[in-house]
Formats: C-alpha cells, sequence, structure tokens
C-alpha cells in the first residue's frame, strides 16, 4: 500500500471555529497514542464520499508534544473538489475514519537562530504547532498572521493569548496591513522565514525577500495545491496493462487507484515528489500542475505527477 | 595569480567558486593574502560598485605566505576596511560585525582554505545556511589539519606526512575534511609499523 502508514481513528470533537473553518479531533479507534510529529507536519484525511474516495493532506495544529490526538482546521471551499465541503457537512463526533502518519515537508530549519511566521488566514494552522514546539525548545520566533477580518482570523485571540507581543495581526478591515519590506530589511543574521497562505502572498513574500538579498535557503513555504479539474481524458497503464478513464473531477492518482492500482504518493497536492511516475508515449499535451517538476522536466514531457497533472491529446501512456 | 583549481575529491572535500556580486542589504567580505584579488575582482565586476561599496566592510589579513596586499583593498574606498595582523586577532571584529547584521547582507569569503573554514565556521554559527555563503580560494594551499587522535589542530601544513605539533605523531592528511572544525583530518601513518614513516613530501604550498 502506498502513502504513508495508515492509522484508524474515531472523530472526537467537530468544532465550528468561524463561518467558514471548522476544526476536527481524531484520536485512535484503540485508545493508543498517535505517532509523534514535529511542527509542520500534516495528515491525510481518508474520506468515502458516495463511491469516491478522497484523500486530502491538512497541516497538524496541535501541540506536537501532545498525541492523544490529533487536530486539524479546515476552510470550508464551496467551488472546490468537494474534500473540504464533506468534512463540514458529513464528518461528525463519533464517525470512524482513517488518517495517515505524519508527513512533515515544512519542518523548522533548526539551524535558525530566528524563526519568522507569516500566516495568511487558514495558512496559520501548520505555524500553530510549529510555535509550540518553537516555544518548548526556547527559540525565538514572531509571527505575523494577516486576515481579512478579526472574526475570519482564526484562533488569533488564543495565540495572541498564548504568545503575547511574539503576536502580530494584520487586518485589511482595520488598516493595519503588514509593511513587509520594513519587517524583512529589519530580521536579525540567522532569520528564517516561513510562509502559508494564498499563491499571490507567497509570490509576495518570496520575491521581496530575495530582492533584499534573503538566500533561498532561508525562505520555507508550503503550498498544497487542489488538483485542477479539467476535461475527461483516457491513460494507458503499460505496467498494470489498464486503460482508464480519468474524470473531470477527479485527478490522474485518484483514477489510477480507482483502478486497483496501486501507485505511490505523499502529499497529493503537488510539493512532494513522491508520485513522479515515467511517460512511455505522449502524443498530445501535458497539463503540468505541480511545483515539483523543473521547468525543463516539464517541457521535456518525459514525467508527470498524477496528484496535480491532466492530459489533453490522443494518447498517454505511462510506467504504472 | 587566479582562483585555484584543486582535483576532484570525496564529497566532504570543500569546493570553492568564484565571487559574484550579489543583491543585498550589505556585504561582508572576510578575505587573506591573494583572496585580496578575488575581492578587486568581484567589485570590478558590479554594476554599481560605488553603491556597492558605500555598503560593504571589508577584513583582511595578511595570508600564510606573507602576501599583503592591504593598499589595493584600502584604496577602494569601501564603508570600512579593517586590516587585522592575524585571522585570530580579526575574530572579535568578525564575531561583532555578524551580531549586528541583518538578513539581506551578503558574505564572501576569499583566499586560503583555513580563512576561508574558519570564516565560514563563524558565519554559518550566526545563523546563515553554508550554502548561502560564496567562497574562492586563492594563493596559498597550506592546509589547516587537525590530529584525529589528540585533537590538536596545526596551521599551515606544507607537507604529507607532517608531525603533530601536539602529541608529535606523524599523520597522513586526508581530504576528509569537517566544517564544524575548520580543519582537514590528520590520521597516524605508522600506527600499525611503528618508526615506518615515508619520507614527508611538500604537497600545499
Amino acid at each position: 500500500m502506498s502513502g504513508a502508514e495508515q492509522i484508524p481513528v474515531v472523530v472526537k470533537e467537530v468544532v465550528p471555529v468561524n463561518d467558514l473553518i471548522t476544526r476536527f479531533r481524531f484520536v485512535h479507534r484503540e485508545g493508543r497514542r498517535l505517532p509523534s510529529f514535529s511542527g509542520g507536519a500534516h495528515t491525510v484525511v481518508e474520506m468515502d464520499d458516495n463511491g469516491i474516495r478522497r484523500r486530502n493532506p491538512y497541516s497538524l495544529m496541535g501541540d506536537p508534544a501532545d498525541t492523544s490526538g490529533y487536530s486539524i482546521s479546515v476552510r470550508r471551499d464551496d467551488v472546490g473538489r468537494g474534500g473540504s465541503l464533506y468534512m463540514h457537512r458529513v464528518v461528525r463526533p463519533g464517525m470512524e475514519m482513517v488518517i495517515s502518519n505524519p508527513v512533515n515537508l515544512f519542518a523548522l530549519d533548526l539551524r535558525a537562530r530566528k524563526h519568522l511566521f507569516i500566516a495568511g488566514g487558514i495558512g496559520i494552522t501548520p505555524f500553530i504547532a510549529m510555535m509550540a514546539q518553537a516555544h518548548r525548545f526556547g527559540q525565538r520566533f514572531e509571527l505575523h498572521y494577516a486576515a481579512r477580518s478579526r472574526s475570519l482570523g482564526a484562533y488569533m485571540g488564543e495565540l495572541s493569548e498564548r504568545y503575547g507581543d511574539r503576536v502580530h495581526l494584520h487586518l485589511d478591515d482595520e488598516g493595519t496591513r503588514l509593511d513587509l519590506e520594513r519587517l524583512l530589511a529589519r530580521q536579525p543574521l540567522g532569520t528564517h522565514v516561513y510562509i502559508c497562505g494564498p499563491k499571490p502572498m507567497l509570490a509576495w513574500v518570496i520575491d521581496t525577500a530575495t530582492a533584499l538579498g534573503w538566500p533561498s535557503e532561508a525562505i520555507h513555504y508550503e503550498e498544497f495545491l487542489a488538483p485542477p479539474t479539467g476535461q475527461t481524458f483516457e491513460v494507458e497503464l503499460a505496467a498494470s496493462n489498464k486503460r482508464i478513464t480519468v474524470g473531470a473531477h477527479q485527478s490522474l492518482l485518484e483514477a489510477i487507484e480507482a483502478a486497483g492500482v496501486d501507485a505511490p504518493y505523499l502529499c497529493r497536492g503537488g510539493a512532494c515528489g513522491q508520485c513522479e511516475t515515467d511517460v512511455l508515449a505522449c502524443d498530445g499535451r501535458i497539463l503540468h500542475n505541480d511545483h515539483w517538476l523543473t521547468d525543463a522536466q516539464k517541457a521535456e514531457g518525459t514525467k508527470i505527477m498524477p496528484c496535480m497533472s491532466r492530459f489533453e491529446g490522443r494518447l498517454l501512456v505511462l510506467d504504472r | 595569480m587566479t582562483k585555484t583549481i584543486f582535483e576532484p575529491s570525496i564529497l566532504s572535500r570543500p569546493v570553492y567558486g568564484e565571487l559574484e556580486p550579489r543583491r543585498g542589504q550589505g556585504h561582508l567580505m572576510v578575505a587573506d593574502g591573494e583572496g585580496a584579488e578575488a575581492i578587486l575582482d568581484c567589485l570590478a565586476r558590479a554594476p554599481e560598485a560605488a553603491a556597492m561599496l558605500a555598503r560593504t566592510h571589508i577584513i583582511y589579513c595578511p595570508g600564510p605566505n606573507g602576501t599583503d596586499l592591504s593598499d589595493r583593498l584600502a584604496a577602494l574606498g569601501a564603508a570600512q576596511f579593517h586590516r587585522a595582523p592575524s585571522f585570530a586577532a580579526a575574530l572579535p571584529r568578525l564575531r561583532r560585525v555578524l551580531g549586528d547584521a541583518r538578513m539581506g547582507t551578503q558574505v564572501y569569503l576569499a583566499g586560503t582554505e583555513g580563512l576561508i573554514g574558519q570564516a565560514l565556521r563563524e558565519v554559518t554559527d550566526a545563523g546563515l545556511p553554508h550554502t548561502a555563503v560564496q567562497t574562492e580560494h586563492r594563493g596559498s594551499t597550506v592546509r589547516r589539519v587537525q590530529c584525529v587522535h589528540c585533537k590538536g589542530i596545526t596551521e599551515d601544513v606544507r607537507t604529507d606526512p607532517f608531525q603533530c605539533s601536539h602529541c608529535g605523531l606523524w599523520l597522513f592528511v586526508r581530504d576528509h575534511y569537517s566544517r564544524r572544525i575548520a580543519a582537514f583530518q590528520g590520521v597516524n601513518i605508522d600506527a600499525e609499523d611503528p618508526g615506518q614513516v615515508p619520507t614527508p613530501v611538500v604537497r600545499f604550498q
């Protein structure tokens, strides 16, 4: 079985946080402790949505020292593929579910002298775990958390209370927007910056830091992409000798799995590289949607990341 | 003298590049001996050399073979130029400068492996990833070597084997290098046949 090892859990709590965000807590079905994790880790939650098997990654937001259960926060996306709607509408306390062991693609760089966290909206979740870890180990950190309003800034009050003046809130409707260039220009040598939020925010921070001379090694970010929808297309799986159809709202990886073929994966969001697959023949155009392959590799067309990418054309044969 | 080309070796053996002017809030340049020429060449390539110099701090000491190009570096007109008689003498200043520096400061190290390695250790201790630091080797190839037996460090090693300046063992100079200690590793060459020491050959000049 591909992916990280699975854990049978039961839903312990479902707590609405604000109009868009709900928090879920999972505990082991047999009351065991869950594996320990490090700040920035995520779990992949499996959903059986009327016959469609969904597997979505969510950042663990609890204190890494607490292994009695895992907490995640899910923002409802009314126009998404349906995973977040399923979590909001179907998941209730007492329900049995399956989640994966934690995987961390967004860990603290422990060489840092100081950690600078920049969160936009629901991007706060990995930082809640990272701050608990940094706080426990006595490391310097500072959080800048931007949201449209106080009511949409989940956990703002609790975090300010817990960490005092290490937490800075930036709210559009209160006119306290982040002066990013000033912030990044004043950081002591040895600071690492971590960004989690919407794509334009990531680009803004990366570009501003780079222009100031920050090395790329000190800039960390995590962006889970949701697999884009598109036209239905057909794919041949050479190793398993199958021909499959990928539905408009299905990812290629999901279609491969639905056909009973065990394909490797970890993040399911175009970031980790685990699902990289060789293209044996291609008559058409691969729509590369990941940020794992380099531009040169994408142009070459001999590799594809099935968790994110799609195809348009006559024939695509994969080594799977 | 131009940059030194070393034979490819094992993975831990440091490799050096060529200093390029980079965009940054400040520029810290540390060099010894012929490393001064790497700084001069780098600044000569800078598109806006005057603006870069106005934010540049140069710390320099003479090389192990006596090369002292202080006058040429002083004539550049950098915001700060400091000549120290040795790297050890420059260390308190380097630590202070790193302690006050902000992210966006570019670090450039040039000269001998001893200077580059020891300065790099200070920079990484200050929290900058080692891959973010530019280095260029110029001048003497003498080595800083740690005796793996007594742990003493001998500076400016020229021959292989050489006699440890602390415990007196005859040591074979490996390419195996420690970034943490900023030194190559020296291993006793006559451990199995005491007294059978090959004639020392000058390998590092």
